[in-house]
């Protein structure tokens, strides 16, 4: 379980994140939500331990962020951040076998081969494998480092706005992908995302931000509200329903 | 699109540039010896091919880690002010206690004393570089080129001040030099260098992680922070082994990195750094024969790595994405 305990951020003046204190469910796709600047990527990498804290405290399964060693909670914990950096000369299986450094060291046996294969198939990027991770598209790169993270084989798996530069069709996907890790392998999945909707249709568990304050958080069906949403993007968001879920409209 | 090369392409360009490295090496010893010359010869020559694999270990080990460190390709520890560093020390040494004293260097007690500066002073221009590290590699780069021309700057501003005879002396370690080293100074350089070299070889694989940026590396379980400040104090060490050594050679690294990624195009330190590494012994071993053979050393060995490094670092900055 991932427990934050009055967690703040602050960038000199500016407080990107002001004492967080929540308990994520475990075992479910969790969806961190709110406007650009709410301070989503900020929790986000302070629980993946990119950035430390400027007060408070964050759990990982009973045991603080600090007292764990590195290439421990890296065989737990996956974050992908919102910002790819692009290494030259990689090609995408190589940058997908890099997801079992923590757990080979650089020497991958056959169970690694077969989970890099599999992290590959699964994200539908077998096709890629050969080619140099710079002479991508962009959505393409984007799926080959969701394909690392998975390859991470983690009981958390943060994603930072994962779908972006995907198109539908991959975006829906990488979404069932999510669901099914959450169902088959019973991981958690903390993700930070934009689209409204593929929360409202793919994630178990909504937290919503708002100027660094933590907003609300609960299950989809009681986040996903009119009046909520307006209060977390300001803004008039009607609600249908399709099927059993709802589907939000924001077009005016 | 690029091919991805294969690993027996690898083993031909190591084995190809070991056997260059090893036909110099032959070349530059036994080449015109004659029976008279040999007792003299031979182990002047011998005390130079050792001199050079210490400062080729040294330098190809120190500028590819550097890189994969700063996240650049274009830089190396020479380029960002570490050679200015050492004239700067130099240059203190003879304006407080006079030229005596920089001769007097050649014991083995003063070399480890400004051995042991250097490391100091380096490792901590390397803590100030690396301050803002995390924000941007730019800032890291930015202070590191500023720092270098401020060492530069004050050096020559002190020289101003120096007794012209005992300038002449100093003048003497600015440029690279091979023919005045001391055998027992060689032994604790190799010493050092092969200490830290092993400190590296150790966890080389980590460094393929560090490649891939602050954030991956950290997400793969890599003490990040531990990593780089190892690295830099080990970096220090080694470039201030070779300088203190031999003398600054400022574009020698960015020589043998730049070839050592065109020949091994891959991002694995355990090919780079083993090639850069050739690629240095190969250097200054070539560079050595044209000094002493052709040039009859009219002109030093490290106008010869600079001038070569040099053309190499303006081709590098027009292309740098390619590398
Ligand atoms: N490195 C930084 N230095 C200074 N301020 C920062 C830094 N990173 C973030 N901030 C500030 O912290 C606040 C929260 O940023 P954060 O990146 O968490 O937003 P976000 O919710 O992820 O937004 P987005 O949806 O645009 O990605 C913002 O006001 C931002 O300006
Ligand atoms: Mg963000």
């Amino acid at each position: 379980m991932i427990r934050l305990c009055n967690v703040t951020k602050r960038y000199g003046e500016t407080v990107a994140l002001s004492g967080v204190t929540l308990s994520l469910p475990t075992e479910k796709v969790v969806a961190l939500i709110g406007s650009n600047g709410a301070g989503k990527s900020t929790a986000l990498n302070i629980i993946g331990r990119l950035i430390p804290a400027s007060a408070g405290t964050v759990e990982i399964d009973g045991k603080s962020l600090r007292d764990w060693k590195s290439n421990e909670l890296a065989k737990r914990l996956a974050i992908l951040g919102q910002t790819l950096y692009t290494p030259a000369r990689l090609t995408v299986e190589e940058l997908v076998a890099f997801g079992r450094f923590p757990h080979s060291r650089g020497n991958l046996g056959a169970a690694d081969l077969r989970i890099i294969d599999d992290a590959l198939e699964y994200t539908g990027i077998s096709t890629l494998r050969g080619c140099f991770i710079d002479e991508l598209s962009g959505g393409q790169r984007q799926i080959a480092y969701i394909a690392m993270a998975i390859a991470q084989d983690t009981k958390y798996i943060l994603l930072d706005e994962p779908l972006n530069n995907l198109d539908m069709n991959k975006a829906a996907k990488i979404m069932k992908l999510l669901r099914t890790l959450v169902r088959e392998k019973k991981r958690s999945v903390l993700l930070v995302i934009h689209d409204i909707n593929f929360v409202s249709f793919y994630a178990d568990y909504v937290v919503a931000f708002k100027n660094g304050a933590l907003k609300y958080s609960g299950k989809t069906e009681d986040v996903i509200r009119s009046e909520v949403l307006r209060d977390v993007y300001d803004m008039e968001i009607a609600i249908k329903s399709y099927r059993d879920k709802r589907l939000c409209v924001y077009y005016e | 699109m690029r091919r991805v090369p294969s690993s027996k392409a690898f083993f031909f360009a190591f084995a190809a540039m070991a056997f260059l490295c090893a036909a110099f090496a032959l070349f530059y010893i036994f080449s015109g010896v004659s029976a008279e010359t040999w007792d003299y010869n031979i182990p002047r020559r011998l005390k130079v091919v050792c001199a050079i694999a210490v400062v080729g270990v040294s330098v190809g080990i120190s500028s590819v880690i550097f890189q994969t460190i700063t996240a650049n390709y274009i830089l190396t520890p020479s380029i960002m002010g570490f050679d200015n560093l050492y004239l700067l020390l130099q240059t203190l040494v003879i304006y407080f206690w006079g030229g005596g004293q920089l001769s007097m260097m050649d014991s083995p007690a003063d070399f480890m004393l400004t051995l042991l500066l250097m490391i100091c002073a380096s490792t901590a221009v390397f803590f100030i570089m690396f301050k803002g590290r995390g924000e941007s590699v730019y800032h890291t780069v930015l202070v590191g080129v500023v720092l270098g021309m401020a060492f530069g700057g004050l050096s020559t501003f002190m020289q101003v001040f120096i007794d012209p005879s005992e300038f002449s002396v100093l003048e003497g370690r600015m440029f690279a030099s091979f023919n005045r080293i001391n055998v027992q100074l060689l032994g604790i350089s190799a010493a050092v260098v092969c200490a830290a070299g092993a400190w590296f070889f150790s966890d080389l694989r980590t460094y393929d992680a560090v490649a891939l940026g602050r954030e991956r590396s950290i997400s793969l379980g890599v003490n990040y922070r531990a990593v780089v400040l190892k690295s830099m104090v080990v970096v220090a060490v080694l470039t201030s082994a070779s300088t203190v050594l031999v003398g600054p050679l400022t574009f020698l690294g960015i020589l043998v990195v730049s070839l050592a990624r065109a020949l091994f195009p891959t991002y694995r330190h355990g090919i780079l750094v083993p090639g850069a590494v050739l690629a240095a012994l190969c250097a200054l071993l070539f560079g050595m024969i044209v000094t002493e053979r052709a040039l009859h050393f009219a002109v030093p060995m490290s106008v010869i790595i600079d001038f070569a490094g040099g053309l190499f670092f303006l081709l590098l900055l027009g292309r740098v994405k390619n590398l």
